[in-house]
């Protein structure tokens, strides 16, 4: 006698029975406040037993008007804020502010400015993508990737404090330049810690990547397609899941990336585990790009000398000199000044690109500053993505976006 | 590549479109009225399917045109934006068709620049507020807006009859807002350093 064996999967039974039982539909709320949502973001989900059948995100939870508060200070006061936008990766966000304003203003930087920043930029994105997996890793249940790689962005942390004087909300970029130039001994530092950095990115690699759990749990979960992708305007590592090749950082190189040879990893499915293999790869790209970084960096001045009403004066000048002193006065006071016009940027970052809209009527405040985030565009294609899941995919697919709510809400 | 021949041909028999000096990208003014066949053409003809971005900018109650409806279009293939303004004719009430048919990325911008400067776009599936709550009477980008806010009532309405708390403009003392906007910040300043209130002695009403 032979049996047959049929493979069932509990979740699909739970939502046969639920679809065929004349469904009384849920409502179930998920947020503001919840482990799963990374931040603020309020779910307001219909459910059919196990499975969505509506999903509206609602946002501003987390929203603080930095657009208005532009509007009312100087180009470098504003630079703070910035830190406050994606605050996994904030030293990112104030090079693409930085170079929005001198794009419009028209300033060419030293090479060195502009390494430092590259150097900077690629910190941030592996701090960024190392939180962002680490709590993937939870969101689908394995807690111990975290832990590898939260120890690692420790060390990252233990670096930006040198270099910028704080953990978290760096400011590190003046417009113009950066705040100082690289501690002595603090590139090798870096190198120390790039070198060391594959081995717990393997650690990492080996209690994931072929987890059998982690598959199951990801893999052919939450898939975007190649057009839903471009049609919602989805940037960064959650477009090149979805196997569209688009970098700006090779696209429309700026800050000299163009001079460092890197891969841009494409997905070919689009679902959860793509994603997620798409930022582990991006990790291992910005380890090559910092160690080129290293290399290569060059010498001279870190900020546009030449920029007399944009850059203020090193300090030990302004308490020397009349003219300088009178120039750091006009700056701090004025505020950086910039000629009239509008300019639009986009910087790749972690999270996706992060465009910076500027109109400028002249003088050293914005006249309208629209701060273009990435998890906001991101996380619109939710409406669409969820219905369909099962509630416990909620978790992956929410962790799989990687997005950030101080970003996104503004 | 996006050269003037690109452009001639862009412009040929759209007199609906005319073309502004921009040194980042390409930037084109357009008629309301056929920005969405425009735009549908930019998309499935000329391959600039990426909506990265629309926004609106106030010019100021004096102005012609108030609202700016601003667009950045990406290519993929041309690797290059492209800037399309559209200005609202109605400063008392705009209004603008609405793009999200066409991108649907433009669902929740139109959202957020209805949300913030209370342009309407027509025949949008679900123009409601969306980092505001529901209920919240005024468009803070808007440039008579403060920068401290208005006072408004609490979003719950039943938190606020029990505590009979509201919503308090947000306290200026102290703070790094010096300018207007527009003009010079050593003029400005005297404006925003308003000392006849505190935060322990009341704002005069």
């Amino acid at each position: 006698m032979s049996t047959t064996v049929k493979e069932v999967q509990i979740g699909d039974v739970g939502a046969q029975a639920a679809a065929h039982a004349d469904g009384e539909r849920m409502s179930l709320n998920v947020g503001p406040s919840h482990p799963t949502t990374h931040g603020v973001l309020r779910l307001l989900m219909e459910l059919d037993g196990d499975l969505i059948t509506r999903c509206e995100p609602v946002l501003g939870y987390l929203h603080r008007g930095d657009e208005k508060i532009a509007e009312n200070m100087t180009y470098n006061q504003f630079v703070p804020y910035t830190d406050r936008l994606d605050y996994l990766a904030p030293l990112a966000n104030n090079v693409a502010y930085a170079i929005t304003v001198e794009k419009l203003a028209g300033l060419k930087l030293p090479e060195r400015c502009e390494a430092i920043r590259v150097l900077v930029c690629e910190m941030a994105r592996i701090s960024s993508h190392l939180l962002g997996m680490g709590v993937f890793g939870m969101d689908a249940g394995a807690w111990t990737p975290f832990m590898y790689t939260f120890t690692e962005r420790e060390k990252l942390y233990t670096l930006f404090e040198e270099l910028t004087g704080a953990r978290f909300t760096t400011s590190y970029t003046r417009i113009g330049g950066v705040a100082r130039d690289l501690p002595e001994g603090w590139m090798s530092k870096v190198e120390k810690f790039v070198d060391e950095l594959p081995k717990a990115i393997d650690e990492v690699e080996k209690l994931l990547t072929r987890n059998r759990i982690f598959l199951d749990r990801t893999e052919g979960i939450g898939t975007i397609s190649k057009e839903d992708a471009i049609a919602y305007g989805l940037t960064g590592p959650n477009l090149r899941a979805s196997g569209v090749d688009l970098d700006l950082r090779k696209d429309k190189p700026y800050s000299g990336y163009e001079k460092y040879e890197f891969d841009v990893p494409i997905g070919t499915k689009g679902d959860c585990y793509d994603r997620y293999l798409v930022r582990i790869e991006e990790v291992r790209q910005s380890i090559l790009i910092v160690k080129q970084v290293i290399a290569s960096m060059p010498g001279g001045l870190w900020y546009a000398e030449d920029a007399k009403k944009i850059f203020a004066p090193p300090k030990e000048k302004v308490m020397t000199s009349m003219e300088e002193l009178i120039q750091n006065f006009m700056i701090v006071t004025e505020g950086p000044q910039v000629p009239a016009g509008e300019t639009y940027f986009e910087a790749e970052n972690p999270k996706g690109a992060l465009g910076f809209y500027l109109v400028s009527k002249g003088g050293g405040v914005p006249y309208r500053l629209k701060i273009r985030a990435p998890s906001f565009c991101n996380l619109s294609i939710l409406e669409k993505l969820v219905p369909g899941h099962m509630l416990s995919d909620i978790t992956v697919i929410l962790g799989s976006l990687d997005f950030v709510m101080g970003e996104c809400d503004r | 590549m996006i050269d003037d021949d690109f452009v001639k041909a862009l412009l040929e028999g759209r007199d609906f479109i005319s073309i502004k000096h921009r040194d980042d990208c390409l930037t084109l003014d357009c008629l309301p009225d056929s920005l969405i066949d425009f735009c549908k053409h930019l998309r499935d003809d000329q391959t600039f399917d990426l909506l990265v971005d629309l926004t609106a900018v106030d010019h100021g109650e004096e102005a012609d045109n108030r609202f700016q409806v601003v667009l950045h279009l990406y290519s993929l293939i041309h690797k290059s934006y492209l800037r399309l303004h559209v200005a609202c004719p109605d400063n008392q009430s705009p209004c603008i068709p609405s793009l999200s048919s066409v991108f649907p990325a433009a669902n929740w911008h139109e959202r957020e620049t209805f949300d913030m400067f209370g342009i309407k776009f027509t025949d949008h599936p679900n123009l409601k507020r969306i980092l505001m709550w529901d209920d919240y009477p005024y468009f803070p980008l808007r440039k008579e807006f403060p920068l401290a806010g208005i006072e408004v009532p609490l979003p719950a309405a039943d938190v606020a009859e029990v505590t009979g708390a509201d919503v308090d403009p947000a306290p200026m003392m102290g703070g790094p807002f010096v300018a207007s906007g527009n003009g010079r910040m050593s003029e400005a300043e005297p404006r925003a350093k308003d000392e006849s209130w505190t935060e322990e002695s009341e704002k005069p009403l």
